[in-house]
């Protein structure tokens, strides 16, 4: 069985846990332990993630990591929603962080939401600079191609 | 590291780490706010300002194209270039210098060879290789193997990750062509015994590599004692500069192979009719050579020879046998990588933690270690890791420096409770 609607509708994150929730979180955690620690809670909150998903075409390439993603979109109001795996802690918490951002929003509020600026707020943008090869830039450009073909 | 080198330096003073890193301006600084923890020697080693100043005052005083000027600044860059030539061949113990070739590190030197004996390998022969190469040391020959019709062959590695001895008896024979191995590996630290193999090879018939990129800065390598045909290396890892590497070869093997390239500097005489090639060593070095960057490398290896070798040995084995005694204390640890004769790398995981994670929570506390599958997938695949972390040390790292690496280690698994 490929992930039912209701799996990606009743994902938390960008739904229970919003970007505000991110940033008070952030604002009160002041050191690197406790935000980390932080970041890995988040990555536990990723809903599990079907097996039958993980295929060649939601694999995301150019990461030490192994990530999935795959997606499904609302057919009445054309929002999408989105389900990531990693087996890296921190790479979930950080995608965790990139679905809070982006998950049940429209192609083209998705494709308007400046995710550097996001990271660079949260002073994680080293984390997804094209300088580090851990994948998170493929993620994010993978899930933007898909909110494109749907606007296009 | 011999036992009798060991034996030696312990008569000797202690290596003046606290001296040397003063040598090493890259070293005092902060990642992180907290002070910089270089432990990925491995992939790359930092420069003794030696290397800087040699290279900044050959660019100010005495740049010039070598072998061509009919002026003093191209004597000046000749000279200097062709010393650092003669400054390798010393470090290698090579015959001549006509058997010291300019690449751009260990992949090109690899490559060079490889494409050279596509004629000399045909259906039939066999090129052996190990389990525990390096990707640079096994792609260039599963493409000679394709090109040529010949068969790729693998020495099997024991879990502790040596070489199955047995393996290669069985698979050497008069059908072998080719002996390409790692003189220590990368991801492991493995020190092979390479002499002793080269010897079996060679009385079999075979024409020997050694890939020496992670030797080098570890130990001299004498090419005439390992006997071996050719021997690769590339400056950055042994304290020298970036785009320069070495292929040492045998002058007959060297005249039996091809040109890798085609241009300037490799030519005796060119109409369009033909061409016909310079002698050794130009003949495989086509076009302007990275002329600053060897006299770069002749400095770091100038630098190397300052310093007692035997401490140097001495120091980092402390440091890896306190990493491999601390590692124990470590619940969920494992080191990949137990040879019995191991330079001063130790490749681990962590139960429940990925590599990429150890490797990011260990920046966040200025420590930097090299994550994935250190282009040795085969040999990942043998572990049954995605990959690994590894701490790859210099004798410019302290006991000290090995102490915080496992503080930092348990910071981070308690992170994760």
């Amino acid at each position: 069985m490929t992930a039912t609607e209701d799996q990606f509708r009743n994902n938390p994150l960008g739904k229970d846990v919003t970007l505000d929730d991110v940033f008070d979180a952030f604002e009160f955690l002041d050191d690197w332990e406790e935000r980390y620690a932080y970041i890995i809670d988040l990555g536990k909150q990723l809903p599990a993630f079907p097996d039958n998903e993980r295929t060649e075409e939601n694999y995301v390439h150019g990461c030490q990591s192994q990530v999935w993603l795959t997606h499904f979109q609302d057919e009445c109001d054309s929002k999408l929603y989105l389900m990531i795996d990693s087996d890296a802690m921190i790479v979930r918490g950080l995608a965790a962080i990139i679905l809070v951002a982006l998950n049940g929003k429209t192609p083209r509020d998705l494709l308007t939401t400046d995710i550097d600026e996001l990271f660079e707020r949260l002073d994680l943008f080293r984390h997804i600079s094209p300088t580090r090869g851990n994948g998170l830039r493929a993620m994010v450009g993978k899930i933007r191609d898909i909110a494109a073909q749907q606007v296009a | 590291m011999t036992d009798l080198s060991m034996a030696n330096a312990s008569a000797r003073s202690p290596l003046d780490v606290t001296t040397i890193r003063q040598d090493f301006p890259i070293l005092a600084q902060q990642v992180n706010g907290k002070p910089l923890v270089y432990l990925d020697n491995g992939a790359s080693a930092q420069k003794p300002a030696a290397v800087l100043d040699a290279m900044e005052r050959y660019y100010r005083e005495m740049h010039s194209n070598v072998h061509r000027g009919a002026h003093t600044l191209g004597d000046r860059a000749t000279s200097a270039f062709e010393g650092a030539r003669e400054t390798v061949r010393n470090y290698l113990n090579a015959a001549s210098t006509r058997e010291i070739i300019w690449t751009r590190g260990t992949t090109e030197a690899i490559n060079l060879v490889a494409n050279g004996l596509t004629a000399q390998l045909g259906a039939g022969d066999e090129i052996l290789i190990s389990h525990m190469e390096h990707h640079a040391n096994i792609v260039p020959w599963q493409m000679l193997a394709q090109r040529s019709g010949a068969t790729l062959k693998v020495i099997a590695i024991t879990p502790e990750g040596e070489l199955d001895l047995d393996s290669f008896e069985q698979q050497l024979s008069e059908r072998t062509k080719v002996l390409a191995l790692t003189h220590v590996s990368n991801a492991l630290g493995t020190i092979n015994p390479v002499a002793e193999l080269v010897a079996r090879a060679k009385a079999a018939g075979a024409i020997t590599l050694l890939d020496g990129a992670q030797a080098v800065p570890h130990f001299r390598p004498d090419v005439q004692a390992l006997d071996c045909d050719f021997y690769a290396f590339s400056a950055h890892k042994l304290f020298g500069p970036t785009g320069i590497g070495v292929l040492y070869g045998r002058e007959q093997r060297l005249e039996a192979l091809p040109p890798y390239q085609f241009g300037g500097e490799m030519i005796e005489r060119v109409t369009f009719e033909k061409s016909t090639w310079n002698a050794l060593p130009y003949k495989f070095e086509a076009g302007t050579p990275a002329i600053a960057e060897a006299v770069g490398l002749g400095a770091a290896i100038n630098y190397l020879n300052g310093l007692d070798r035997a401490a140097v040995e001495a120091a980092e084995h402390a440091l890896i046998s306190r990493a491999h005694e601390l590692a124990d204390s470590v619940p969920g640890m494992a080191i990949i990588g137990t040879a019995r004769n191991k330079a001063a790398v130790m490749s681990f995981k962590i139960d429940g933690l990925h590599p990429s994670d150890i490797g990011t929570l260990l920046d966040q506390q200025g420590i930097a270690i090299r994550t994935g599958h250190h282009c040795a997938m085969p040999l990942m695949d043998f572990y049954g890791v995605p990959g690994t972390a590894r701490a790859s040390f210099a004798f410019y790292n302290t006991l000290d420096e090995v102490e915080q690496l496992f503080t930092a280690l348990r910071k981070i698994q308690r992170l994760f409770v």
